[in-house]
């Protein structure tokens, strides 16, 4: 076995060192009759050619998007990754450490910790960032109890746009804490009346912008509302890359903001790992979940960064603790902060103003197809558009083609009647090419 | 004349007249060592002997502090905010913590005096 | 002629005292700012075309001014965190003893197979017809979580031990309700010694927790838990192996009385290292137990993260699942994603997170137990286990074993008793482990005895690599116990950095890079 570096004679040793006859008198506690006699029912150990033989005939079978014009977002986007990520984040320091419990053998994790919450609270407008939760869905959970502590109300308005898994997870976890959840319809054309929702007993609303049917909202007079009735604004985002286009949360006086990070250095990976940002007031610090990394000097006074304000974490509150999270997303934070630094804002902005220009490429071009109108009024990289027919329908015929139009409505919301509607999203990798081809799939189709 | 009385959770609390000033005792600051924040109640809140009054943060600890008695907060320690190393330099004086209205004389019978505490301290 | 160019060929004089540089720099390890302080507002790493001339749809939305960030040219940013990564240790530098992390080798194939585009380069939500091979990968997984946990259903979608806990006890609230006892089983039982995210999990989901005290022997005994069982109590959350690094002599009487009195079993598999293909929770009457595949399986810890929490759920817990789950008919896979499409019998409590959970974990986990197989499994499991109990036979005459009675399984935990009177602490003796090239074990956790150091060497360790690290730590120890505080009271000495000031980290907060002031131009 490759992995293990004990030869039988090191185990007879070691054994007769402990002082025990066998491997088993070690497993004395385990109850009479439970400890197995021999392998479970799995098949026995294999050399690397054979695991690779077996998992790559699975990622076979898979259509990956840069195989095919690809316009497949609702949460998660495809975007081109520099080479100089994968590797970084692969170096053995990196990948191979714990959690930076030990500060003087983790400055490495520490800083790069430290230049993310900055490079996040930038972005987002806001004053302070934490180290990252899972993922945006999850991150929108801690919000909202985040938002119940500070309010020390218990109940949630959640816009009609934020993305349904979003809501999902709210409601869930509200659900189990016995909290209570205003979840609006699907609002596919940005016109939902949520300021009517908002009243003293609000905890929260929580908004979602470019929301998950692409539109851009308007969140100012959200927040006017909601400050003055005590409640608090969540802004969601799903797409990181349009911080580089559109009017930051914290430009709109959000509370919290919370998105996912996984646009910028992290790939599609079938939904995880991703990496959930997370932003708030300074104000509301010692509510916030998830690690905080600080700034301090060590004994000589040279600069060093550690953990801090644990005492909000679990490890000490126990069971008043401000969230249950413990590890969150280390690598993929470090895979963000250097995409991040060699994008910069220049870069960031370029990479932003692309992006929105092939959204519109697209969407100007579908808007001639028959059978198609794009429903937006604004967007970033993604739209909305009604079909004639159902677009779970239409999204197969075209995968049979080599085409992955994008995600019907209906696969996230089923029986909500909006079957006809696709929400497509066109990032840098398109080129005209992959636009054309989708067009002329449509017209075929329709 | 003031008179200090003493909970086994380690709160002190310094009564003159029917107001008490609260806070916590030397023992307990240096069992948590450096104080990094004190969260206090707002003003006006009542609170009820034994219930949560606050919470005070070492690095590596958080502990609630109890009310020794019951009554209303009249008076918080705003200075804690910006500096909360102060419990752990003057627990006593300028490190306490809250003033509260004692709503019954009676309750800081089954508190510990100066020497009982003392004595109460020396077997943990 | 003699020839008398050319350089010194011997090493010089040792110098006696150690000369600060003109840098800071200290050879490999450089001094490195902040980004914010060596990148530039124009500077970017990479090169993209501006688009031709459109019209914007960004409406009154648009960015209005910079964001504040800067950039760095491509071989800036190579240098600049490779630098930091020369500040951290990893599993690859050496000895990661942590306890309760179950820091082991990350093969590189792993790595690799995640890599594969057909992993990598999928998206959660492009039709189910053109991901097939996702969906075996996921059935294949859960078929050897399952088989090595002798449990029948599991949750993959969680995303780290943490949100597996929360998972767990989502299910358990939810089969109380359809139980119709959810207004009145609110109560949780959770040991002293638990990972304190056990109770901050079972407070998060509206149950109040209760302790059960510890026994003397460093375990939890059946009597203690039925003194506690009552109508109100929902379940418990116990460790096995223990945080003690014991295995529960009980666990079999315990799941018993908690099923008898109407509550569930919860186990934190956050140790399941010590016994796979060696003891099956479901033999043990465990209801659920998430399994970190970032510990046992070998996942990459990444400095914190990404992990994943599958959790393993008994039939009584198994229609609670969440979504999304994937539901086999006329061998058929097919993947449910919302409550409305369960198939009849399932009622899923909810949603953990968006999409289907950590794919590039469970992919780099399968790789794992395929190579290893159900043999190198079993094999690992005893040798993770051999490991540690050979450091605490090397260790136990110097050091004090709170716990001696029983047998350690995968970690060994030690007490600070051994250095009362000495002036060390056990931070101060993890700090020097530092110096002498290792990362310090786990300290001050279980909680339950004073000044803890708990030591889980894993398997991926040689013998030789075991009698050099006990060897290091006896030589520690005897310094400790002799007239040398010095050694440990000012460690680390040789790390990239001293140890630092925490107090002031948490007193005045700074979270991020602030542009500083200008300095005052001269008078």
């Amino acid at each position: 076995m490759r992995y293990l570096p004990l030869t039988d004679t090191d185990r007879e040793d070691m054994l007769a060192r402990i002082g025990v006859p066998d491997i088993d008198a070690l497993f004395s506690d385990v109850p009479a009759g439970k400890l197995l006699k021999g392998p479970v029912d799995l098949p026995r150990a294999r050399g690397e050619l054979e695991v690779e033989r077996i998992l790559g005939k699975m990622a076979g079978k898979n259509t990956a998007a840069s195989a095919v014009p690809f316009f497949v977002g609702a949460g998660a986007y495809k975007h081109h990754v520099p080479a100089t990520v994968d590797h970084l984040i692969q170096r053995s320091e990196f990948l191979t450490s714990y959690t930076p419990y030990q500060p003087e053998i983790a400055q490495g994790t520490l800083q790069y910790l430290f230049e993310f919450q900055t490079q996040v609270a930038a972005l987002t407008g806001m004053e302070v960032a934490n180290a990252s939760m899972y993922d945006g869905s999850t991150g929108t959970g801690e919000a909202v109890l985040m938002a119940h502590r500070v309010t020390k109300r218990r109940k949630a308005v959640l816009s009609g746009g934020l993305h349904p898994h979003y809501t999902a997870v709210v409601e869930t976890l509200s659900e189990m804490a016995n909290d209570e959840v205003v979840a609006l319809k699907p609002d596919v054309s940005a016109n939902e009346d949520i300021l009517s929702q908002i009243d003293d007993s609000v905890s929260c609303v929580v908004v979602q912008s470019p929301d998950v049917f692409g539109n851009l909202r308007d969140l100012k007079p959200i927040a006017e509302k909601a400050h003055a009735h005590g409640a608090l604004l969540i802004a969601v985002f799903t797409e990181v890359v349009s911080l580089g286009a559109v009017v930051p949360p914290g430009a709109q006086d959000a509370d919290i903001v919370v998105g996912e990070g996984q646009s910028i250095g992290n790939a599609l990976n079938f939904g995880g790992p991703y990496v959930g940002l997370f932003a708030a007031k300074s104000k509301y610090i010692r509510q916030m979940p998830g690690r905080l990394c600080g700034e301090t000097v060590d004994s000589t006074g040279q600069r060093g960064f550690v953990l801090t304000l644990s005492t909000r974490e679990q490890h000490i509150r126990r069971d008043k603790a401000t969230s249950n999270i413990c590890t969150n997303s280390g690598l993929c934070v470090l895979a963000f902060t250097i995409h991040m630094t060699l994008l910069g804002q220049a870069g960031l902005a370029r990479l932003a103003e692309v992006n929105h220009a092939n959204a519109v490429k697209l969407a100007d071009a579908l808007a001639s197809v028959e059978g198609v109108k794009v429903l937006n009024d604004s967007f970033f990289n993604e739209f909305t558009v009604k079909l004639k027919k159902p677009a779970a329908e239409v999204v197969e015929v075209l995968a049979a083609k080599g085409i992955l139009a994008g995600v019907p409505v209906s696969r996230l919301l089923p029986k909500a009647g909006l079957d006809d509607l696709l929400i497509i999203a066109s990032t840098e990798v398109n080129t005209d090419e992959d636009r054309a081809a989708l067009v002329a799939a449509l017209v075929e189709v329709l | 004349m003031a008179e200090t009385r003493y909970s086994k959770d380690h709160e002190y609390i310094r009564v003159e007249g029917d107001v008490g000033t609260v806070g916590i005792s030397d023992y307990a600051q240096s069992q948590l060592g450096d104080v990094v924040f004190v969260e206090l109640p707002a003003v006006g809140k009542a609170l009820s002997k034994g219930g949560e009054a606050a919470v005070v943060e070492s690095v590596k600890a958080a502990s609630e502090v109890y009310a020794p008695v019951s009554g209303e907060v009249v008076e918080v320690n705003a200075e804690l905010e910006g500096a909360p190393g102060t419990v752990n330099e003057d627990p006593a004086g300028k490190g306490w913590f809250l003033k509260i209205k004692i709503k019954d004389a009676a309750e800081l019978d089954a508190l510990m005096n100066e020497a009982e505490y003392q004595n109460y301290v020396k077997t943990l | 002629m003699l020839n008398r160019q050319g350089r010194p060929t011997q090493a010089g004089e040792a110098a006696h005292a150690e000369h600060a540089t003109f840098t800071g720099n200290k050879a490999l390890q450089q001094v490195e700012p902040l980004i914010f302080e060596i990148g530039h507002h124009e500077a970017t790493g990479v090169d993209i075309d501006k688009p031709a001339p459109f019209k914007s749809r960004l409406g009154k939305h648009a960015r209005q001014g910079e964001i504040g960030l800067p950039g760095l040219s491509e071989p800036e940013a190579m240098r600049h965190y490779v630098r930091l990564s020369q500040k951290n240790y990893g599993i690859d530098t050496g000895l990661f003893p942590l306890g309760s992390c179950t820091m082991k080798h990350n093969a590189r194939l792993n790595e690799k197979m995640a890599r594969l585009p057909g992993f990598s380069d999928v998206h959660p939500l492009q039709p189910l017809s053109t991901v097939p091979g996702a969906l075996d990968l996921m059935l294949e997984l859960a078929r050897y979580l399952m088989t090595l946990t002798g449990m029948p259903a599991v949750a993959l979608s969680p995303k780290a031990g943490a949100h597996g806990e929360a998972c767990g006890m989502m299910a358990i609230k939810a089969a109380i309700a359809a139980k119709g006892e959810g207004a009145t089983r609110n109560v949780v039982l959770v040991p002293e010694s638990a990972h304190g995210t056990n109770p901050a999990t079972a407070a998060l989901i509206g149950f109040s927790v209760k302790a059960v005290p510890a026994r003397p022997d460093g375990t939890v005994a059946v009597e203690d838990v039925k003194a506690l069982l009552g109508p109100d109590i929902a379940a418990i959350m116990l460790t096995n192996p223990n945080t003690c690094g014991i295995f529960e002599p009980q666990i079999v009487e315990i799941a018993a009385a908690m099923h008898e009195a109407g509550a569930y079993f919860y186990c934190d598999g956050a140790n399941f290292n010590a016994i796979v293909g060696k003891a099956r929770p479901g033999d043990l009457g465990v209801d659920a137990m998430h399994i970190n595949l970032h510990k046992t399986f070998s996942t990459p810890h990444g400095g914190g993260g990404p992990g994943a929490g599958p959790v393993v759920l008994s039939e009584r817990l198994a229609p609670f699942a969440p979504v999304p789950f994937i539901h086999v008919e006329n061998d058929k896979p097919h993947l449910i994603e919302t409550r409305g499409e369960a198939p009849a019998g399932n009622k899923p409590f909810g949603r953990m997170t968006a999409f289907h959970g950590q794919m590039g974990m469970y992919v780099r986990a399968l790789a794992y137990m395929l190579s290893h197989g159900s043999d190198g499994m079993r094999q690992a499991s005893e040798d993770a286990v051999l490991n540690a109990n050979y450091i605490r036979a090397g260790l136990a005459d110097l050091m004090s074993l709170p716990f001696p009675d029983h047998p350690s399984m995968h970690e060994v935990l030690f007490d600070d008793e051994w250095l009362k009177g000495s002036g060390v602490s056990t931070l101060d003796f993890a700090k020097a482990m530092i110096d002498e090239g290792y990362h310090p074990m786990t300290v001050y956790f279980p909680l339950v005895v004073h000044g803890a150091m708990l030591i889980e060497p894993t398997e991926s360790e040689s013998k030789a690599a075991l009698d050099l690290f006990i060897a290091t730590l006896r030589d520690l120890a005897m310094a400790a116990k002799g007239n040398d505080k010095e050694r440990f009271t000012s460690a680390p000495h040789h790390a990239p950095i001293r140890r630092l000031d925490e107090t002031r980290a948490a007193r005045s907060p700074v979270l991020k890079w602030e542009k500083p002031a200008p300095a005052k131009a001269a008078e």
